[in-house]
């Protein structure tokens, strides 16, 4: 049988969208697609069908093209490297006029650079490996309500990482008791509690018994602790006018903060939430399910650090990130590159983390990374160092499952984090001298010391299915 | 496994009170005080001192002792200045901050004296 040969639509790509010596525009969008073509398929030809299929190309030349500037519109693909340790893919780097785009909108750049290219035929798997966003575009953008800085002043608190606890069981509790377990949290020392991404507005519990329920724990919490506190009050919903519909209420309880989930809600319901809350003064929590369906597999997909510049643009106060040690999916070092792109002003490529672009973030505020997920006082020393200050660290079944109770738990974590924290401001290094720092913590705290005896034994170690791409040979 | 112990928090109690990072560990000593003031020298922050009356301390703004130290570095002249606000305001608590000027926030804001309460008295 003859070799396979490719012969997609009617033209060559790469006549018109292959520009090897395109010199990249700092207004341009820039994106780098992982590509896995179908054997035969030329890399120039493959990059080349990407940049045509996420702008202006169709599959044959129409008239109407030439009535318009098409060189002006146009992706461009104009470098190919080889991917370190994979015989297959590619990387592909495309460039984007930045008046392809409306301004202001994460939705519809993304409908372009992940729409129908992701099922075009020629490939056999696509991943959207990061996205370039230019000042000039970011600046169109709301981006985060509130940001790190402002959420500290309003709470007054600085110089620590912050608690949080998502209540459990996710599902079930009756509006009262789950407003019990929050109070029992929060006098305990916690900052924040949390619905559940599930918990929106079920049969058990309608969403404005929870808010009123969950208003009264705060505020006697905050009498009791003399400390500020915030539960995330879900307010994802069916539809926007719902959403808002909650988002008001929670505003007229006076609630600090409340929550979205971005990518099951959508980023144009996340766009308008973002803009609300920085108008209303809510802080606004983000929680990303479905991300994993997204940004798991090495090949295909949407990387996670795409996923949070989305989130960045869009707006939101805090994100979640993984955790590193927990019981979910992160790698360590390119956890740390998408971390550095929610909060920092401006960062550098670095290949080591897998951030393949320069990104100026301008005067856009940065966002709270949240790690949440099977951690417990044990992964405080790792998630301390890790994590550094701007940082909500949420302990669920690090919290609730104490043997002395929610409060108990509570106390024991914000010990163990105070200890971690003054212990690294002492110069130790507190990954290496964690159990000593810890069991010296716990002859003044009963429940930390309860707690670690509880967890000890707890580890997670399977590997990460999605790693950097590094050299095998 | 250990007895359920109660959790002894109350409101009518104003030792309950908590003034945020480090009010959950025990008092710091001069030795311990003086590594924090390290670390904000380190940093390249301004110290700076707050006090407040207990009864008060829920309100974002505290006395200021004086004016915040920008630039000083000099941990002992930094500690002196915690010892004259404590002995010019007794019965009050007492922070340390660290203020990030670059990045418009404080580094660090920790509690380095609570006042003990008497609660025999009143509240």
């Amino acid at each position: 049988m003859a070799v396979k040969t490719y012969q997609a639509g009617v033209k060559e790509y790469r006549e018109t969208y292959w520009e090897p010596d395109y010199p990249v525009s700092d207004t341009d969008i820039l994106a780098c697609f992982k590509v896995t073509p179908q054997p035969g398929v030329p890399r120039e030809e493959a990059a080349a069908a990407v940049a045509a299929e996420s702008s202006t190309g169709t599959w044959t030349t129409v008239w109407t093209d030439l009535l318009t500037d098409l060189d002006h519109y146009k992706g461009r693909a104009y470098r190919i490297e080889d991917v370190p340790g994979d015989d297959e893919s590619f990387y592909a780097f495309i460039a984007y006029p930045i008046d392809l785009f409306e301004p202001g909108s994460v939705v519809n750049v993304f409908t372009s650079l992940v729409g129908n290219v992701f099922g075009f035929k020629a490939l056999r798997a696509l991943r959207l490996e990061d996205v370039r966003f230019p000042i000039a575009y970011v600046n169109t953008c709301n981006g985060p309500p509130h940001g790190i800085q402002v959420e500290r002043d309003k709470l007054d608190k600085y110089g620590r990482p912050l608690l949080g606890c998502t209540i459990k069981p996710k599902l079930g509790l009756s509006a009262k008791n789950y407003g019990r377990a929050v109070y029992e949290c929060l006098r305990g020392g916690l900052d924040f509690t949390k619905d559940d991404e599930n918990v929106n507005s079920q049969p058990f519990m309608h969403w404005r018994q929870r808010f009123d329920f969950v208003m009264e724990a705060i505020h006697k919490a905050e009498q009791e602790t003399g400390e500020r506190k915030g539960h995330y009050l879900n307010v994802t919903a069916p539809t926007p006018d719902e959403m808002f519909k909650r988002a008001e209420y929670a505003k007229e309880l006076g609630a600090p903060i409340i929550m979205h989930d971005y990518i099951t809600g959508g980023f144009c319901a996340n766009t308008g939430l973002a803009q609300w809350c920085k108008d209303n003064g809510l802080l606004l929590h983000i929680h990303r399910a479905m991300h994993a369906v997204l940004d798991r597999h090495p090949k295909h997909g949407i990387h996670f650090r795409v996923l949070t510049k989305i989130l960045r643009l869009s707006g939101g106060d805090h994100l979640h990130t993984g955790t590193v040690v927990g019981k979910l999916e992160g790698d360590r070092q390119a956890t740390l590159g998408w971390i550095d792109l929610l909060r920092e002003p401006y960062v550098k490529e670095d290949r080591s983390r897998g951030i393949f672009f320069d990104q100026d973030w301008g005067y856009m505020p940065g966002a709270f990374a949240v790690a949440s997920g099977g951690i417990h006082v044990w992964h405080m020393p790792a998630l301390v160092t890790i994590f550094g200050d701007d940082a909500v660290l949420q302990f669920g079944g690090g919290t609730l499952g104490h043997p002395w109770g929610n409060a108990a738990g509570a106390a024991a974590n914000r010990v163990a984090l105070e200890a971690c924290v003054k212990a690294r401001n002492e110069g130790r290094e507190i990954e290496k001298e964690g159990k000593e720092i810890l069991t010296e913590a716990a002859k003044s705290s009963p429940e930390l010391k309860a707690a670690m005896e509880t967890w000890k034994e707890i580890k997670f170690e399977f590997d990460t299915v999605d790693k950097l791409d590094v050299a095998h040979k | 496994m250990s007895e359920v112990r109660d959790y002894p928090s109350r409101i009518t109690d104003p030792n309950s009170r908590k003034l945020g990072t480090f009010s959950y560990l025990p008092q710091m000593s001069d030795d311990e005080i003086r590594k924090q003031i390290e670390y904000i020298i380190s940093k390249g922050w301004n110290p700076a001192i707050e006090h407040t009356e207990p009864e008060h301390a829920f309100g974002h703004y505290w006395y200021m002792w004086k004016l915040p130290m920008f630039g000083e570095t000099d941990v002992d002249r930094i500690m002196a200045e915690v010892d004259a606000c404590m002995r010019a305001n007794p019965g009050h608590h007492v922070r340390l901050i660290g203020y990030d000027n670059y990045r418009q926030t404080q580094g660090a804001n920790m509690v380095v004296y609570k006042a003990p309460i008497d609660t025999s008295k009143t509240c």
